[in-house]
This record gives C-alpha cells, sequence and structure tokens, in this order.
C-alpha cells in the first residue's frame, strides 16, 4: 500500500516538475538558453498570490489570477530590460546572465517572505481523501489537474495557434521565421511570459503537503532543472517523461529510504533527482529525448 | 516599384559587399539578377527583405524604396506586411512542420486571407495539395522548393523575391520551377528573380542585371543579354565560334573585365 501511496504522491511531484520544467524548455527552445531563473520566477510569483491571498484576503482564485497577470508583466519586462540586449551574444553568456538575475529576483523575492515559509491561502489546506487505505491531499489531485490542463492548453497552442506556430518556427530556423514576418522579438517576450506564469502556478504546489512558500522553496524548484536536462532541454514530451521519472523515484526513496538505508540519514530523496540526472547523463548524454548533436570532428 | 539606388552593405562594419548597386522591379515584371559566386546576390535580397542584422550586416549608404517609400530600416516583417516576400536560398522548409504548417507560418502577416492564399497555393502546386499532413523533411527537393515558393506566396506579396530556386534540381524540374515563375508572375506579383541558371533566368525576365564583386556591370533588357558576347560566353557557357570546343586558355578573363567597365 505505501508503494501506491508513493506513487501517486511521485505523480503529484512530476506535475510541478513539468509546470517549471516547461518553462525552461520554451525558453530554451526560443533563445537556445538554460534560463536559471525559473526558480526565482517561482518564489516571485508566489509571493504575490501569498500577498494577495493572505495579507489583502482575496478570494485566493483571484489572487491566483492577479498573480499571474504580474508574472506576465514581470517575464516580458525581464525579457525587454535583460534579454533582449543580450539578442545576438553568445549564449553562454546569456546563460550566466540569467545566473544573475535569477539572484537579484530571489533576493528581491525572498525578502518578501520572512525567514519563516508563508501560506500560499488555497482552499486545499490539510484535506485530504481516502480511496480503500491510500490518502490523497486534495492539492495533491489539485497539482495533477492543474500541471494536465496547461500542457493540453500548452499543446493546442503551438499546435493550432498563428503565434505558437511562429514559434516553433523560430525555434526551427530563426532566419525563416523572420523573412516570414514573424517577430522574434515577440517570440522571444511570449516565451518569457509563458515561463513566468508557469513557475508561478508550480509555486501553489511546490510543498505539495502544506502548500506554503518560503525562500526555501528555491531548493525544491530547482530540481526541475535536472528534470529537463533528463528529458533532453528541447522537448516538452521528453520532460514529461523525465518530470514523471523523477517525480516517482523521489517519493519513493521518500518511502523506502529511512527503512533500507537509515545510515544515509533524512531526505536523501531531495538528492534523487541528480542522482538520476547523472546516470541518465552517463548513458544518453544528450538526455533522454534530445536532439542529438552532430559534429565531425 | 521596388527600387533600389546606391545601395552599399557592410558586413561586421568591415567587409563591403555591395558597392552602391541600383535596381528597379517594376510592378508585374520579371527581373533577373544574374552573377558568379559571392557576387553580392543574395546580399541584395537580404538587403530588401531587412534580415542583414541576422549576420551582422547593415546598409550604409543609398535607400530601398517601394513605391518611392523607403523601406531600408524597417523591420522584416514591416516589409513583408507591405508585400515583398522571399524564399531564401536553399530551400530552407521547416523540415519537422507539415506542409500545411509551412504555409500557415507563411501567412502569418495575412492571416485574414489564409484559405484564399492557400487554395491559390495549392492551385500552383498541385503536388503539396495531395499532401497536407506530410512531414516537410520528407518531400522530395523539387517539391521542398515548391513549398518554399509557395511560403513565401502565402502572405500575398506585389514581389516575391526568389533566391536560386533552381539550386541543386534536375533540369525536368528546373523547367517546372520556371512555368511556375511565369504563371506567378501572369497572377500579378512582381518577381526578382537571383539565379545561377543564367538561361532560364533570361528566357523568361523582361529586365536583366549583372552583378560583379557587388556592382552592377550590366543592365539591358533579357533579350539583348542573351545575345551579348560575353553574357553568352561567360554565362551561358556558349562560345561565339559555334559549335567548337571549348578551350579554357582561350578565355581571357582581364580583358573582359575590362570591357564589362567601358
Amino acid at each position: 500500500m505505501s508503494f501506491l501511496q508513493a506513487l501517486i504522491n511521485g505523480i503529484a511531484l512530476a506535475a510541478v516538475y513539468s509546470l517549471l520544467g516547461m518553462g525552461f524548455v520554451i525558453i530554451y527552445k526560443s533563445m537556445q538558453v538554460l534560463s536559471f531563473a525559473q526558480p526565482a520566477l517561482m518564489l516571485f510569483g508566489g509571493w504575490w498570490v501569498v500577498y494577495f491571498a493572505t495579507l489583502v484576503h482575496l478570494n485566493f482564485y483571484v489572487a491566483v489570477l492577479i498573480a499571474i497577470a504580474i508574472a506576465v508583466i514581470s517575464g516580458l519586462f525581464i525579457e525587454r530590460v535583460f534579454l533582449r540586449p543580450m539578442v545576438g551574444k553568445p549564449v553562454f553568456a546569456v546563460a550566466i546572465m540569467t545566473i544573475g538575475l535569477d539572484l537579484a529576483i530571489r533576493i528581491i523575492a525572498g525578502n518578501f517572505y520572512d525567514v519563516s515559509p508563508r501560506s500560499t491561502g488555497d482552499p486545499w489546506g490539510l484535506s485530504t481523501f481516502n480511496v480503500g487505505r491510500l490518502i490523497i491531499g486534495h492539492r495533491r489531485v489539485a497539482a495533477i489537474v492543474v500541471s494536465v490542463v496547461v500542457l493540453l492548453a500548452l499543446l493546442a497552442f503551438f499546435r493550432f495557434s498563428r503565434m505558437g506556430l511562429a514559434m516553433r518556427a523560430a525555434a526551427f530556423d530563426q532566419e525563416v521565421a523572420l523573412i516570414q514576418g514573424v517577430s522574434v522579438a515577440a517570440v522571444f517576450a511570449i516565451s518569457w511570459a509563458l515561463a513566468s506564469v508557469l513557475a508561478t502556478l508550480a509555486s501553489l504546489f511546490i510543498n505539495p503537503d502544506l502548500g506554503s512558500l518560503g525562500p526555501a522553496s528555491y531548493t525544491l524548484a530547482l530540481k526541475a532543472l535536472p528534470v529537463v536536462v533528463i528529458g533532453g532541454l528541447d522537448s516538452i514530451g521528453g520532460t514529461l517523461v523525465a518530470a514523471l521519472m523523477v517525480g516517482i523515484a523521489e517519493a519513493l526513496t521518500g518511502t523506502y529510504q529511512m527503512h533500507l538505508t537509515p545510515y544515509i540519514g533524512q531526505n536523501f530523496s531531495q538528492v534523487v533527482p541528480y542522482l538520476v540526472m547523472f546516470v541518465v547523463l552517463l548513458v544518453r548524454p544528450y538526455g533522454l529525448f534530445g536532439t542529438r548533436e552532430v559534429e565531425r570532428v | 516599384m521596388l527600387a533600389l539606388k546606391n545601395v552599399e552593405v557592410v558586413y561586421h562594419d568591415v567587409i563591403l559587399v555591395l558597392r552602391g548597386i541600383s535596381l528597379q522591379v517594376p510592378d508585374g515584371t520579371i527581373v533577373a539578377l544574374l552573377g558568379a559566386n559571392g557576387a553580392g546576390k543574395t546580399t541584395t535580397l537580404r538587403a530588401i527583405s531587412g534580415i542583414l542584422d541576422v549576420q551582422n550586416g547593415e546598409i550604409t549608404k543609398g535607400e530601398i524604396t517601394l513605391d518611392g517609400q523607403r523601406i531600408d530600416h524597417l523591420s522584416a516583417s514591416k516589409i513583408v506586411k507591405l508585400g515583398v516576400s522571399q524564399a531564401l536560398e536553399g530551400r530552407r522548409v521547416l523540415a519537422e512542420l507539415t506542409v500545411e504548417e509551412n504555409l500557415r507560418l507563411g501567412a502569418h502577416t495575412n492571416r485574414r486571407k489564409l484559405n484564399e492564399n492557400m487554395d491559390r497555393v495549392y492551385g500552383l502546386f498541385p503536388d503539396l495539395k495531395q499532401r497536407p499532413k506530410f512531414i516537410a523533411g520528407y518531400l522530395s527537393g523539387g517539391q521542398q522548393q515548391m513549398l518554399a515558393i509557395g511560403r513565401a506566396l502565402m502572405s500575398a506579396p506585389r514581389y516575391l523575391l526568389l533566391d536560386e530556386p533552381s539550386l541543386g534540381l534536375a533540369p525536368m524540374l528546373v523547367q517546372e520551377i520556371r512555368d511556375i515563375i511565369v504563371e506567378i508572375n501572369r497572377q500579378g506579383t512582381g518577381v526578382l528573380l537571383v539565379e545561377q541558371n543564367a538561361g532560364m533566368a533570361l528566357t523568361i525576365s523582361s529586365h536583366g542585371y549583372i552583378l560583379e564583386t557587388g556592382k552592377m556591370v550590366m543592365d539591358k533588357p533579357s533579350a539583348e543579354l542573351l545575345k551579348d558576347e560575353d553574357v553568352r560566353e561567360f554565362y551561358l557557357g556558349l562560345h561565339s565560334g559555334g559549335d567548337e570546343i571549348r578551350s579554357f586558355a582561350n578565355v581571357k578573363q582581364y580583358r573582359r573585365k575590362k570591357r564589362w567597365l567601358s
């Protein structure tokens, strides 16, 4: 029974990782840059939920909507002010720049919170329901539902909408997109706005037991980084598979590790995503679903 | 009328590629732009389409006008909206996307008339109509070229810039592409055709320009160019002396070059 329980918890974790991971992938595909600012954007977006839901006492869902609006604006702002001038600069420089952004945003957002975590004020609280002897938290169900809905919406956006198609084209061949009249600047801006919104949504579920957020939630969000690396950086499908892999592995470790190997100590499960990443990269250096780099030597 | 006047293009601030070229594409005509490798043909088209900055180039002098309005320094997407569209050299279809998606991308700036333009393109290229869901990368070379031209037509341009549409195609397919260009022109689109295949380009164009190392060296109606001795020798590979076997020893390029400028 504890195995099934771990499985469900793992899937809920995977939902959070895939929300964060899709943000990484969208930015990577449009700019070929691995943005390290994603966890910080999560803290920042999450703060506004906390602020509007628990300090201003708005309805939780209204607070989420406002937070999403703020996330869109801040994503656009960051892209326009910090990333746009870097277009055409070496990818490495841009990636380092996102580390700087991550630090800056994390310090600012961290100051909003106190040292201790704050509740996001969600309606799920500690409520659970039982299926047989399984105990399932409402928040975990919400995480899975939200990420599935968001994923389907994103797939539809990329498949059917004009801008989604333009973004795919720009990811594939920027010059062709340009020559057909696509504004590549708009593509960059939209990908940052999307990533920022996805991070904000992830903030609601990053602590699936309590729904709280604090400066330390950053380390939890950072685990989405090994997830996208495992998935191959440029594949949304790969990110999903990797998120499930990592989420379930982490949950299983959390359940069994203290019984099996107590000498390692508690919370070893936090390291599991990185361990999985090591193993996958040893076997497939370009990730599970990544585009294989063909280079002549 | 699409016109270039004394356009000078510099790459990386130092490499002078176009040294003041002028050229005109009147409404509804086919104009050929010929020249050897590295002459600046592609750069000319990139300058018109406003995508020089991708490769760190810029227009340093001169102007490009569309009906008298300057369009240099406009963004690429504005230029497409004004009705100048280009099919890049080497086809450049989006290989992972379907035929239909490639065409839909072409309609990015002209979404309202998507269906109308799609019908027109499918009418021109029945091959594509049969397989809208086909992955573009698996099309044959000729079909990919047709897709590239079709994609450029999806914005319903007034002027179509074609960069070597016959590149790497079998003679039969070159004929087919040629007929399609004539048909596109007949439907009212002006064409600026950059070609290595001078024979093909000159037989369908009304006017021809010859570009050599960034300068226009000749500019005449195509019929006259076809008769020109130097053009016949350099671009059509024909010898004025008739059928005798040609020797490169007889080609005195330096003297010919002098004659271009005289």
